[in-house]
């Protein structure tokens, strides 16, 4: 059989999976809607908050960006998990004796005002679209190249999908659809990592893998690949270009940002007890670290077989791949030097960096773009990062079934955390802003039954977002790690750990780590992007790693401003000390 | 409140959160061009730390977490019980 049938096959099955959960598991309650009932089993709960995490970011981008970064890629492995350390030691046990269905309605009752309950649900709800629109892209990708459906088409699919067990089973249908999501992309993501590994080290564990010899050789992997770099003109593969500060910088917002995301925090509210949300945060960990470990094997492996399997190689004889990524616009080639051979190293191939393509062909037949080739270097080669994951299967020439899960392994990543999302907008809507803010008196049904109509709203938008991609959505990726430091991670922290924060102080700092952080990051990413490197950063710090500043801000400026308004009230000390005893 | 049971459990989480510290932006960023200079296999160890290492202990530091606050909690059940 070939990939294209397998492909409708896999996920054609792993469609009707969801969607048999979805049924057998659906919500009766706003207890139910929100939190699961509070039945999750911890094991559960930590695959489910595994599949919500990894994204389609994760499982499609992160491989290929390190394959590209080297050594600086590392912000994005230990950025992305040692959040969880965060999570498990300073929030989660405590959220979870909070025993509420959100994370405003913490901020709310902790800071005893609504004004802070609406900051936190402004934030949450820009943090959770500026992610959504991301997962919509990825669908969109895999939909295209995989099963060569129009991208709009796919997307709507994938809406579908969504809306049925999101809107029907609420956190409790998403709930045990992630589980069977995360057994699906886990597995699609280890099986080609293994076959590689073998392939190249004869290690059949990836981790070890890359850090073995090369079959039939004495030469270490990574060796290899700094000399291969090197003599392309990039930088070793093994060493960090960025700078010391910035990468630290980088790594804490990311860390403090992913303990500080709303849609993984609620997960953390779905288990029975309070030592349960410790072990399933340990659970869910593992599982991510499980794909996370992976990575770095998957991008030098990938990065490897890249280079040998192009370089030098005539056009008219390139692998399939090489012309099938083509056709989707996410590989171009401009032969610089008119030999018909395809030259990759260091540099961009085309001026403006992304391919504008026309409909004529050059001169070996490959598709000819209106962009003039960049005459500073000699690569002829653009790739976009983004499909190192998806194309290494084949790049590797595996069998075709392997094809066929990474693409199944991609929806599960992205439709998981888009659901995961969604859910969390639609509970803040339906809960902080109706429920306990404008209209208090709705009965439980009537808001269970307002919180899938803005579950459905938010689903709709999802999926504009998708079919009309914002050229942006790259860029405020960084925004929302950023912001979830900057804004919700202290509020968390402090209104857990530090007694005497007021709701002045509280506001104040969220405000302040949400002005600063914004202007920055916009400041560089869209009013003057000329500007956005390292000499003119705030000691050197990138926008990505602002969000870390932010945070420092938001602390001071809460301790600072707390103390010039009263202490808050002995309800509230209460509320704390009943939160530290389990 | 038990006073005792949350300046144990402060002590617990700011042990921890430093090894936290110290595998990551210590081995992994810090002092990772030092530790680059040996090597364990195909590894540099500051490379390995920064891309593997960190991760493995992140996953340890949490499960010793889960182990030393079950017996702390055991631990005042047990004396709540007694008092009663």
């Amino acid at each position: 059989m070939d990939a294209q049938l397998l492909t409708y096959i896999f996920v054609g099955s792993s469609f009707a999976l969801y969607i048999g959960i979805a049924i057998s598991s659906r919500a009766s309650s706003t207890n139910d809607f929100y939190i699961a009932g509070k039945g999750v089993h911890p094991i559960a709960n930590g695959m489910a908050t595994a599949a919500d995490w990894m994204s389609a970011a994760s499982f499609i981008s992160m491989a290929g960006l390190i394959a590209f970064l080297g050594k600086d890629g590392s912000v994005y492995l230990m950025g992305w998990t040692g959040g969880y350390v965060l999570l498990a030691l300073l929030l989660a046990p405590y959220l979870r004796k909070f025993g509420q269905y959100t994370v405003p309605d913490f901020i709310g009752t902790r800071y005893y005002s609504n004004l802070a309950r609406l900051v936190a649900v402004l934030c949450l709800i820009f943090i959770s679209f500026t992610y959504v629109a991301g997962q919509m892209r990825g669908v969109g990708i895999v939909f295209s190249r995989f099963l060569e459906v129009d991208i709009n088409l796919g997307v709507i699919i994938g809406m579908c999908i969504v809306f049925f067990y999101a809107v029907l089973g609420g956190m409790k249908g998403i709930t045990y659809t992630q589980v069977a999501q995360y057994c699906v992309l886990i597995f699609a993501y280890l099986v080609p990592a293994i076959f590689i590994s073998i392939l190249m080290t004869g290690n059949p564990i990836p981790q070890f893998g890359f850090g073995d010899t090369l079959v039939n050789t004495d030469t270490y992997l990574l060796d290899k690949l700094d000399k291969v770099t090197g003599e392309l003109g990039f930088n070793a593969y093994t060493e960090n270009t960025k700078t010391k500060i910035d990468i630290f910088c980088i790594t804490a917002a990311l860390m403090f940002g992913t303990a500080g995301l709303p849609h993984v925090i609620v997960r953390f509210f779905t288990v029975p007890k309070v030592s349960d949300a410790r072990k399933s945060a340990g659970y869910a960990l593992i599982f991510i670290a499980i794909l996370y470990s992976t990575a770095p094997a998957v991008s030098a492996f990938a990065r490897m077989n890249f280079i040998d399997s192009v370089q030098e190689v005539n056009y008219q004889e390139a692998p399939g791949w090489f012309k099938n990524w083509e056709n989707i616009g996410l590989i171009a080639w401009k032969d610089k030097n008119g030999d018909g051979l395809i030259q990759y190293s260091a540099g961009n191939a085309l001026n403006e960096v992304k391919p504008k393509f026309n409909n004529n062909k050059g001169s070996s037949g490959e598709r000819a773009t209106d962009n003039k080739p960049d005459m500073t270097n000699s690569n002829e080669v653009y790739i976009d990062r983004d499909i190192m994951v998806l194309a290494n299967p084949e790049i590797a020439k595996l069998p075709p079934w392997v094809i066929a899960l990474v693409a199944a392994g991609a929806l599960a990543a992205a439709l998981s955390t888009a659901a995961g999302l969604l859910l969390v907008i639609s509970a803040s809507v339906s809960h902080d802003l109706l429920k306990k803010t404008f209209m208090p008196s709705i009965t439980d049904k009537q808001e269970l039954f307002y919180a899938r109509c803005s579950a459905a709203v938010a689903i709709f938008i999802a999926g504009l977002f998708g079919i009309y991609p914002p050229g942006f959505v790259a860029q405020v990726v960084a925004f929302a790690f950023g912001l979830a430091a900057a804004t919700i991670f202290p509020a968390l922290f402090m209104g857990i750990f530090y007694k005497r924060l007021n709701k002045e102080g509280a506001i104040a700092g969220m405000l302040a780590g949400l002005v600063v952080t914004s202007i920055y990051i916009i400041n560089f990413k869209f009013i003057n992007t000329n500007l956005n490197s390292s000499e003119n950063w705030f000691f050197g710090i990138s926008p990505e790693g602002f969000g870390f500043i932010g945070m420092i801000i938001n602390f001071i400026v809460a301790f600072s401003v707390c103390y010039f308004f009263k202490k808050p009230p002995d309800s509230i000390n209460q509320m704390v000390d009943n939160l530290r005893n389990p | 409140m038990n006073k005792d049971y949350w300046r144990s459990n402060l002590k617990i989480v700011s042990i921890l959160l430093f090894i936290w510290f110290l595998v990551s932006f210590g081995f992994g960023i810090i002092w990772s061009d030092f530790l680059d200079q040996f090597q364990i296999g195909g590894f540099k160890l500051g490379f390995w730390f920064a891309k593997q290492g960190s991760i493995y202990f992140f996953v340890l530091l949490i499960f010793i977490y889960i182990y030393l606050m079950n017996k702390l909690d055991k631990k005042y059940e047990d004396k709540s019980g007694k008092d009663n």
